[in-house]
């Protein structure tokens, strides 16, 4: 596994993540677990003073929705994009 | 005056339709697992396709204890240790609802163990989710009936001494059906777990053990949650069917997951029926609400035996 953007796969299923900054406590447990590496924490601050996760190689995105089983404050989710 | 094309609405958390909105965000730390093991919890409903009028949650106090209060169910917030009375009772009111109890170590085990034996042994018809974070998180991080020998906490600054509780062989010994313990790391399979215990009549127990980054990680300088998360992902070792006298959790070793127990016994409903049945004969009318509970083929083996028990020749 490479870094975030070194590797585009090749997967037919595409999606695409949502990121409410509002709720995010900045755990890491989404950038750490997502398969496909497609987040990183981010530089800036939400308003509540927490790194938020950004989607830094949205291209490779599936939509598993992994990202959304693990955030314990319910704050981001994929969604699988059909057709 | 309106624009010509219209933007769909941006899709929404799947998770968003179970939650109490006007609640959330939740008070639980940055890199808690109560959270996670909570997406589990409404993705396996989901999945479950349960009328959502008849699920009713059930906490007590602590951390975890405050699920029901952001879970859009029929929920119950009930005094320290006595979520599994107060499940038992509304089992009892109305044998129709989905009981699920979901609570913390401390609250399950410490203030309400009693309860938890009793209603495994009557094998009482309700799911018992117990997030296991080895300390009590909200009174500030002291000691409880699972902290592992050696950790440390506010009330054993030198270490815990004391012998910890191994929770499903708790279960498995107090009579449960269904027994499993995943970490909030193996979130499919807890999913999994949580939708077979729900569909499971009988007492079924889930364990998940969680991280508690502020109180119990802080403490022995264990990092935070994503820490504890990758630990859970490096030293769990999945062992389905194990020996739950086998799966007990020492501090910082190897944890043993997977499905412990997955047995058959009458439920409290059945035997209660069935008790009927013997004793008042043609008299006796099941109630309304009980009907879809007793299952014709188990009731009639069950009153067949004890008959022939009862009609032996008393050896």
């Amino acid at each position: 596994m490479g870094k975030p953007g070194e590797v585009p796969l090749k997967t037919k299923v595409r999606g695409e993540v949502f990121i409410d900054d509002l709720r995010c406590k900045g755990c890491g447990f989404c950038v750490e677990f997502c398969p496909t590496d497609v987040l990183a924490m981010s530089d800036g601050y939400n308003p509540k003073g927490y790194h938020v996760p950004r989607a830094v190689n949205a291209a490779v995105c599936t939509g598993c929705n992994l990202c959304g089983l693990y955030c314990p404050d319910f704050a981001i989710f994929g969604v699988r994009n059909l057709g | 005056m309106s624009a010509d094309v219209i933007a769909p609405p941006p899709p929404e958390n799947p998770t968003e339709d179970w939650l109490r909105e006007e609640r959330i965000p939740h008070i639980w730390c940055p890199g808690c697992g109560i959270g996670t093991s909570v997406n589990c919890f409404t993705q396996a409903l989901e999945e479950s396709k349960l009328d959502r009028d008849n699920v009713v949650i059930v906490s007590g106090i602590g951390c975890t204890g405050r699920v029901a209060g952001y879970l859009k169910l029929d929920s119950f917030h009930t005094t320290h240790g006595r979520p599994i009375p107060f499940a038992t009772g509304l089992k009892l009111a109305n044998p129709k609802l989905k009981v699920i109890v979901y609570s913390g170590d401390g609250d399950l085990f410490a203030i309400g163990g009693n309860h938890f034996f009793h209603a495994a042994r009557r094998n009482v018809d309700m799911t018992v989710i117990c997030v296991n974070n080895m300390t009590y998180g909200m009174t500030g991080g002291q000691v409880t009936p699972t902290t592992p020998i050696g950790a440390k906490a506010t009330t054993s600054p030198f270490g815990n001494i004391e012998e910890p509780f191994n929770l499903p062989f708790i279960a498995h010994s107090c009579g449960a059906v269904y027994v499993a313990r995943w970490t909030s790391f193996h979130v499919r399979q807890l999913t999994k777990a949580i939708r077979d215990a729900i569909a499971k009549p009988g007492f079924t127990f889930v364990e998940v053990i969680s991280p508690c980054p502020t109180l119990f990680s802080r403490r022995n300088r264990l990092g935070d949650g994503l820490d504890a998360m990758k630990f859970y992902k490096a030293h769990s070792e999945i062992r389905n069917g194990a020996d739950t006298r086998e799966v007990a959790i020492s501090h910082q070793s190897k944890i043993i997951c997977g499905k412990f127990v997955d047995i058959t016994r009458t439920t409290w409903h059945d035997a209660q029926a069935a008790h009927l049945h013997r004793v008042m004969g043609n008299r006796f009318v099941p109630p309304r609400n009980w009907e879809h509970l007793i299952k014709s083929d188990p009731m009639e083996d069950l009153v067949a035996e004890t008959i022939r028990d009862s009609s032996g020749d008393g050896s």
